[in-house]
C-alpha cells in the first residue's frame, strides 16, 4: 500500500513532463526472470527488432519501452501493470505471456483508459464478458489453437483421446478449445498444478490406463520438454499418439530434441509462413539475435508493435484522441507477420490455424515446418458475449 | 488394481528421490545446526555437471559418477569458503547467506550455460518401457532410479550405523559441543558432512535431470518439499528422512491420481478436476501441521534416538 501512494505521489510530480508527449511511451509486461524468461527475451528481441524496422520512431517521434518483468506471478503483473500506468504513464501496454498474470491486470489498463495489447495470453473472459474497447489482441483467444488441433483429429479419424494440461486461466481454456470440436469421445481429464508440477508419472500411468487411442496435452515452456521427455520414457510414443497446443516450439524444440519428432501441433504463425514481411522478420531476428530462431510468442510481440505504430500514426502521434487509435486499431491496418487478418467486435483476430510438424531442416537442425492449413478465417466462440458490436 | 500399482511406484520413485535430497538436508541441519537454503542449488549443480559430463564423455553413467565427485567437491569448498563463517551464529544469519548462495548459483548458470536451460537424454538401455507385472508397463528409468536411491538408502545406513565415521555424525547430531570436547577434529567432520549432503543433491539432481529439465531455479521448488520432509522426519534424522520422504512421495502421488475421481463421487466434474490438484498439493502439508502439533519434533527425533 506504502509503495502504491510512493508511485501516486511519483506520477503527480513527473505527470508534466510525461503530459508533454514528445516520446510515445510503451509498457512491455513479460517474464524475464525463472525458468520461462526465455519467452519473455524473445518476445523482448522481437518487440526490438520490430522498432528497429520502424527507424525506432513512430510518427517521427522517439519510443521509449519500459520493460517489466511479470515473474510469471499474477499479483507482480498486476503490480506492474500499476506502475507503468500510475507512475509512468505509459501510452500502451504490450506483452502478458500468461493468461492469469493478464487476468489480474486487465482491470488497471481498462480503468486508466490505457491501450492494452496483448501479445500472447488470450483467456477466454477477454474475449467474452470482460473484453474493452481498450485492450487488442495481436495473438488468439486460447480456445481457437486447440479447437483447430480438435478439427485436425477429426479430420485423421482420432475415435478417443486424453487430456492433460496444467491447472489455471489457460489450461482450462485450452482443454474446453479441443473438446469444442473433437467428435470423437474424451475418455479422461487431468488438470496439473501449475506451475510447480514438473512430473507428470501419475497423469501418464492414468492416461495409459484409460484405453483412450490419443493424448492432448498444452504445456507451454519448459513444462513441454519435461511432458515429452516423460511420454517417451514411459513407451507411449508408439502406442498412443500425442496432439499439441503450445508444447512443440523454436525455444523447446532444442531441449526436446528427437522426442518431438512427429509430433503435431496448430500454431496460427509459423516461421516459414511465405509472405514478404515474415521472411524479413525471420532472417533479420536470426541474424540480429545468433544462435536463436523467433517463436510465434516474439512473432505476436512483432504485430503488437506494428499495431501501436499504425494507431500512432493515424493520430500523428497525439496519443490523446483515444477513439481515433481506438478506430484505427479496429482496422489491423499494418503488415501481419501471419498475413492479413480482421479483428473481430472483441478485438481478437479472426485468422487462419496451420498445422505445423517437426522436420531436421537444411542445417542439419530440428525445425517447424508448415504442413496445411487447417482452418481459415476462425473466430473465436466467445465473441457473442462480448457487448461491444 | 494394476494401476495402483504403478501409481504407488511412481510414488515410491518420487519419495526416494526426495529422500536423497532431504538426508543431505537433514544431516547438515541435525549436526552441524545450519539452515542450508542452497541446498537446491547444488541439487541443480548436480544436473548441470550431468548434462555437461555427459555430452563431454558421450557416457551416461562416467558422466553421471563425474558430475557426482564435481558436487562433492563443489560441496567442500562451499563449506570451506563460504558456510564454515556461519556456524554458531543465529538461524537467520544462515537464511539470509545461504539464499544468498542460491541468487549466485542461479546467476552463474545463467552466465555459464545460458538461460535457455540444457537436456540430458537418456541412453537407449534406459529408454524404454519394462513389464513388471502382466499388464503393468514402467519406464526402465524410473526403475533404475528406485534401485539406486534404495541402495544409496542402504549405504547410508549401513554407514552412519556401523561405521567410525558415522558414529561420529551421530554422536553429532546428539551434541555438538561434547564430541568437540572429546577431542574429535569437528571441522573435518563438517567439512565431510556438507560435502556428502552436496553429493546427495547432486545425485537427486542428476536423476532427475532427463526426466525433467536441467534448468535455472529447479531446485527451489522441491527444496520446500525437502523441508517439509525433514520437519516431518524430525531434524538429523535419516531414518526420519527416509520414511517421512516415502509418505510424501506416496500421499503427493497417490493424492494426484485417485482424488479427482474421489471428488466427483461428490462435486460435478468441472469443477472436481480444477479442485482436486489444488487439494492434493495440500495434503502434504496438511500431514506437516498434523505431525507438528502432535509431534513437534518431528517422527524420529535424532537426540531421542
Amino acid at each position: 500500500m506504502k509503495s502504491f501512494w510512493l508511485a501516486g505521489a511519483a506520477a503527480l510530480l513527473f505527470s508534466s513532463s510525461a503530459f508533454a508527449g514528445d516520446t510515445i511511451k510503451i509498457g512491455f509486461v513479460s517474464t524475464f526472470s525463472g525458468p520461462t524468461a526465455v519467452i519473455g527475451n524473445d518476445m523482448r528481441n522481437s518487440f526490438e527488432l520490430a522498432l528497429d524496422h520502424l527507424g525506432r520512431k513512430m510518427d517521427g517521434k522517439p519510443v521509449e519501452v519500459i520493460y517489466e518483468d511479470d515473474q510469471q506471478k499474477p499479483d507482480v503483473g498486476k503490480q506492474k501493470t500499476e506502475k507503468l500506468v500510475q507512475s509512468d504513464k505509459v501510452d500502451f501496454i504490450v506483452g502478458y505471456i500468461w493468461s492469469n498474470v493478464l487476468l489480474a491486470s486487465l482491470k488497471t489498463a481498462v480503468d486508466s483508459q490505457t491501450f492494452l495489447i496483448s501479445a500472447n495470453a488470450g483467456p477466454s473472459q477477454l474475449a467474452g464478458e470482460l473484453c474493452s474497447p481498450y485492450v487488442f489482441s495481436t495473438s488468439w483467444q486460447n480456445d481457437q489453437t486447440p479447437a483447430a488441433m480438435g478439427l485436425y483429429m477429426n479430420q485423421k479419424g482420432v475415435k478417443s483421446v486424453f487430456l492433460i494440461g496444467p491447472n489455471y486461466a489457460a489450461g482450462k481454456d485450452m482443454l474446453a478449445g479441443v473438446k469444442s470440436t473433437f467428435k470423437g469421445q474424451v475418455v479422461g481429464e487431468e488438470y496439473t498444478v501449475w506451475p510447480s508440477q514438473l512430473d507428470f508419472s501419475a497423469e501418464l500411468s492414468k492416461a495409459r490406463a484409460s484405453g483412450a487411442e490419443s493424448i492432448f496435452v498444452f504445456y507451454p515452456g519448459a513444462a513441454g520438454v519435461q511432458f515429452l521427455n516423460q511420454y517417451a520414457q514411459a513407451g507411449l510414443k508408439e502406442k498412443m499418439p500425442l496432439y499439441t497446443a503450445f508444447t512443440v516450439d523454436e525455444l523447446s524444440l532444442p531441449l526436446q530434441k528427437d522426442n518431438a519428432l512427429g509430433v503435431p501441433g496448430a500454431q496460427e504463425w509459423v516461421n516459414d509462413l511465405p509472405n514478404e514481411q515474415n521472411k524479413r522478420f525471420v532472417a533479420d531476428y536470426r541474424k540480429k539475435y545468433t544462435g536463436l530462431r523467433p517463436t510465434y510468442y516474439g512473432a505476436q510481440a512483432y504485430d503488437a508493435a506494428q499495431l501501436v505504430n499504425s494507431a500512432v500514426v493515424a493520430v500523428k502521434g497525439d496519443t490523446s484522441k483515444k477513439d481515433a487509435m481506438k478506430a484505427e486499431m479496429e482496422k489491423a491496418n499494418f503488415k501481419s507477420l501471419r498475413g492479413a487478418f480482421k479483428f473481430g467486435n472483441n478485438h481478437i483476430p479472426i485468422q487462419s490455424f496451420y498445422l505445423q510438424d517437426v522436420v531436421k531442416d537444411a542445417d542439419g537442425q530440428l525445425s517447424l515446418k508448415t504442413v496445411a492449413t487447417i482452418v481459415e478465417n476462425d473466430q473465436d466462440r466467445f465473441h457473442d458475449k462480448c457487448p461491444m458490436k | 488394481m494394476l494401476l495402483v500399482v504403478e501409481q504407488f511406484l511412481n510414488g515410491l520413485q518420487f519419495g526416494l528421490l526426495l529422500f536423497l535430497l532431504a538426508a543431505g538436508l537433514t544431516l547438515v541441519f541435525g549436526i552441524m545446526d545450519l539452515v542450508n537454503l542452497a541446498h537446491g542449488s547444488l541439487y541443480m549443480m548436480g544436473a548441470y555437471f550431468a548434462a555437461t559430463f555427459v555430452a563431454w564423455t558421450g557416457s551416461f553413467v562416467l558422466g553421471g559418477v563425474m558430475a557426482l565427485g564435481a558436487t562433492l567437491l563443489l560441496g567442500i569448498v562451499l563449506e570451506f569458503t563460504a558456510l564454515r563463517h556461519l556456524y554458531g551464529r543465529d538461524h537467520l544469519d544462515h537464511v539470509l547467506a545461504t539464499f544468498g548462495l542460491i541468487l549466485f548459483f542461479n546467476e552463474a548458470v545463467r552466465l555459464i550455460w545460458g538461460p535457455a536451460g540444457l537436456a540430458l537424454p537418456l541412453p537407449s538401455w534406459l529408454a524404454f518401457p519394462v513389464t513388471i507385472l502382466p499388464g503393468i508397463q514402467y519406464p526402465a528409468y524410473r526403475l533404475a532410479i528406485i534401485v539406486v536411491a534404495l541402495l544409496v538408502a542402504l549405504l547410508l545406513y549401513l554407514g552412519v550405523m556401523r561405521t567410525r565415521i558415522g558414529m561420529l555424525i551421530r554422536a553429532g547430531a546428539s551434541n555438538r559441543e561434547m564430541i568437540g570436547a572429546l577431542g574429535i577434529n569437528i571441522k573435518l567432520l563438517y567439512t565431510l558432512v556438507f560435502g556428502l549432503g552436496a553429493a546427495l543433491a547432486g545425485l537427486a539432481g542428476l536423476m532427475q535431470a532427463p526426466i525433467l529439465t536441467v534448468q535455472i531455479g529447479m531446485g527451489e521448488n522441491i527444496l520446500i518439499l525437502a523441508f517439509v520432509v525433514i520437519v516431518i522426519g524430525g531434524i538429523g534424522s535419516i531414518r526420519g528422512a527416509f520414511i517421512a520422504a516415502i509418505m510424501i512421495g506416496l500421499i503427493d502421488t497417490m493424492g494426484r491420481a485417485f482424488l479427482p475421481n474421489l471428488l466427483r463421487q461428490v462435486l460435478n466434474s468441472a469443477s472436481a478436476s480444477t479442485a482436486a490438484p489444488a487439494l492434493s498439493s495440500m495434503l502434504i502439508y496438511l500431514l506437516m501441521a498434523i505431525v507438528l502439533v502432535a509431534r513437534p519434533e518431528g517422527l524420529f527425533p535424532a537426540n531421542r534416538r
